[in-house]
């Protein structure tokens, strides 16, 4: 009798061993996921026993119902896709599961420094990179010629300023400078965070005081709004990623400063008039040794709601391995491989030869430093935001503000004086310093 | 003189109501015209209303990359599905507080109107916390659930509203006859009342059909309706508008037809009383 059931007991086991799994994917809509979802069918062959369902939502949305679930540990989702911001943020509050069972050839040195060090707490891994992005300077080569300048390999703020005016034709419809200026922790804030980096300035000092009554955030906004005023574009306030680069696309834009990622876009001839004709530049410095650029991995997690964390951590650490670089390269081409993650990758002939931007990519993101973000020392984490969980609210009250000065609503002294109120009456009941 | 002046009101009217609607309708056919462009074409800074390269690629690419039919399914059965239940509870709330009023009834009227004031996300943690513990998270069942309850008060008081406009007299001659209050509900108040109860229904499935919070946060990959998949086409890096103006159509285009034929249905539900 015992004999019959140990047999049955080891049948059981055996049978849940390999019993089917089905796990959960929330992504984001951009192109390189896309291709993650239409080239899964590789991993579903090499794991047939792991089925997979995907939940491909916008990333606002994504953002609120990732969050909603894994606060509350709902369990709906058993891969993640989360930003740089809520890495440190989720694993400080148990809400990921360590990735510590990558596999052996999965060569987690491999991982750019910048962006492994932005998703690790404590020397512990909790997500694993898709793809990086930092930002730099995007320009037309015909422009900048027929103004008589050249534009260096890391070029400083009063170097764009000069260039703008030097691009600017209103008459034709063409102008120096296209920023982001609609309001948001994640539009006009990443830029002028990452730019007011290189200005010196800071949102907190080290007792978690905000700054903005600091004369560097005065010349980061003075500066912003006053070549934007003279040679963008109208309506800037309005402009966002897409707005720029359909601007930038239909030869509207002298220069750009954005996400890395954009590089893709305006060479594409099929999309961009101006595909033969763009340099890329680092992004702008004031000599203070911080570049303006930011740093941004969109990363795949495993919330520790999750009941099937060993399925999860077989399908991440095939999305973000080599192997899968290799295997978008060959359906889809070298350019079409996740950029900003592998060193690896920047030490292949094929893809330095594939994607012009390719070195500016590497070197933006090796100049970011996520931990050391800022002239002055800083007691956060994060170049283009504040690793905190009230930054998402108080980044897009302060991006409103500066989207006022831009559009000339109020003044800059105004927008400051405010933005320091309303973060320092926030943070005062967020009980800061912790 | 005088047929003159009724004749150019008439016309400054005709005109007037052509201009609101061609109002509330451009952006519809914006968004059907975007859906036949590239993505190129599509965020042009000079964008062409009809000279473009009319193309079906964004239907066909949204088509292989989406269960188009599945999310279809689940907005058809959500719908439908609570805007059933709720009429199943709110026809007899409606009829005894139409004709078995209470002190207290308009109070009760009121507080129920005033859930309706609440932000949605004032009550999404513990909704979530019910679900995640009764298992209906991602399930068609809760968001009949969820749908239901937030509609209920449009409904009782659409009801109530029609209710109120039937003579009492008419119910009193049927209890004198004998009937009880089932064969008062259903043999008498409800043929008399169908016109609203029919416009009650149309109303709440196309509110159930749009509705966009709590069907983007309680669902997944099993029960999300329509609402998602267009929430799957939009990004704040790339191009998109072609495929999301795509998703967008073929979501809505199923609701439109349904108010298209029910519209005679909707207007004279949504009038019913309004000219004595």
């Amino acid at each position: 009798m015992f004999k019959k059931l140990s047999l049955l007991l080891c049948g059981a086991l055996t049978f849940g061993a390999y019993a089917e799994q089905t796990i959960t994917i929330a992504t984001v809509n951009n192109g390189d996921m896309i291709t993650m979802k239409e080239l899964s069918g590789d991993f579903e062959k090499r794991y047939p026993d792991i089925n997979l369902k995907w939940v491909t939502l916008e990333e606002n949305i994504l953002r609120q119902r990732v969050t909603t679930d894994v606060a509350t540990g709902g369990g709906q989702y058993d891969v993640m896709t989360i930003g740089t911001y809520e890495v440190p943020i989720w694993s400080k509050q148990g809400w990921l599961t360590e990735l510590d069972e990558l596999g052996e050839d999965y060569d987690v040195d491999d991982l750019l420094p910048a962006i492994r060090s932005g998703l690790s707490v404590d020397n512990k891994l909790y997500a694993a990179p898709f793809y990086g992005e930092s930002s730099m300077v995007m320009y037309r080569t015909d422009l900048m010629a027929k103004a008589g300048l050249q534009m260096p390999k890391a070029p400083t703020w009063n170097f764009i300023r000069q260039a703008a005016a030097a691009m600017t034709d209103k008459d034709a419809g063409v102008y120096g400078i296209c920023l982001r200026g609609k309001a948001g922790w994640g539009e006009n804030i990443a830029l002028l965070t990452s730019m007011s980096n290189s200005f010196g300035a800071r949102w907190f000092d080290e007792n978690w005081q905000p700054q903005f009554d600091s004369k560097a955030w005065k010349d980061t906004l003075e500066y912003y709004v006053d070549v934007m005023d003279k040679y963008g574009p109208p309506g800037a306030s309005a402009n966002g990623f897409n707005e720029n680069l359909a601007l930038f696309q239909t030869g509207k834009c002298g220069m750009w400063i954005d996400a890395t990622v954009a590089g893709a876009f305006v060479t594409n001839e099929a999309d961009s008039d101006v595909a033969d004709k763009v340099g890329f530049a680092l992004a702008p410095d004031k000599g203070l040794g911080k570049r303006g650029n930011w740093l941004w991995a969109w990363t795949l997690a495993i919330p520790s709601s999750s009941k099937k964390s060993d399925a999860a951590m077989k399908f991440i650490s095939w999305a973000t391995s080599k192997s899968y670089s290799s295997l978008v390269a060959d359906k889809k081409g070298w350019a079409k491989v996740p950029p900003g993650t592998r060193t690896s990758l920047y030490q292949n002939p094929q893809y330095m030869k594939a994607a012009p931007f390719a070195q500016i990519t590497l070197d933006s993101i090796q100049s970011a430093d996520p931990k050391n973000p800022t002239v002055e020392p800083v007691p956060y984490v994060g170049v283009q935001f504040v690793a905190i969980p009230e930054f998402q609210g108080i980044g897009t009250a302060v991006g409103q503000q500066f989207s006022a000065a831009l559009t000339g609503r109020m003044t800059v002294e105004q927008a400051l004086q405010t933005s320091q109120r309303l973060v320092e009456r926030a943070m005062r009941k967020a009980r800061y310093p912790k | 003189m005088a047929i003159n002046h009724s004749n150019k009101s008439k016309l400054v009217y005709t005109l007037l109501a052509w201009g609101i609607s061609g109002m509330l309708f451009f952006p519809i056919l914006w968004t059907i015209l975007t859906s036949f462009k590239t993505e190129a074409e599509a965020i042009a800074s000079s964008p062409s209303l009809f000279m473009f390269s009319w193309t079906l690629e964004n239907y066909s690419d949204v088509l292989a990359r989406s269960p188009y039919f599945d999310h279809f399914w689940n907005s058809v059965v959500v719908s439908l599905g609570s805007s059933l239940l709720g009429l199943l509870i709110a026809v007899p709330a409606a009829w005894s507080m139409a004709f078995v009023q209470t002190k207290r009834t308009k109070n009760l009227l009121m507080w129920m109107l005033s859930t309706k004031m609440l932000p949605p996300v004032g009550v999404l943690i513990p909704i979530y916390l019910m679900f995640r513990d009764f298992g209906l998270l991602d399930t068609k069942l809760g968001l009949v659930i969820v749908m239901t309850l937030i509609n209920l008060p449009i409904m009782v008081w659409m009801l109530y509203t029609y209710f109120r406009e039937i003579p009492h007299e008419i119910l009193e001659a049927a209890r004198m006859d004998g009937a009880g209050i089932k064969e008062e509900i259903f043999h008498v108040l409800l043929p008399i009342a169908l016109p609203g109860i029919a416009s009650t229904l149309l109303l709440n499935v196309i509110l159930a059909w749009n509705e966009a919070f709590w069907t983007l946060i309680l669902t997944a990959a099993n029960a999300a309706p329509l609402t998602a998949f267009i929430a799957s086409y939009s990004s704040p890096e790339g191009l998109f508008y072609a495929k999301l103006s795509a998703a967008s159509v073929m979501a809505i285009v199923p609701i439109l037809i349904l108010g298209w034929f029910s519209q005679k249905q909707l207007v004279r539900g949504l009038s019913f009383g309004a000219v004595k």
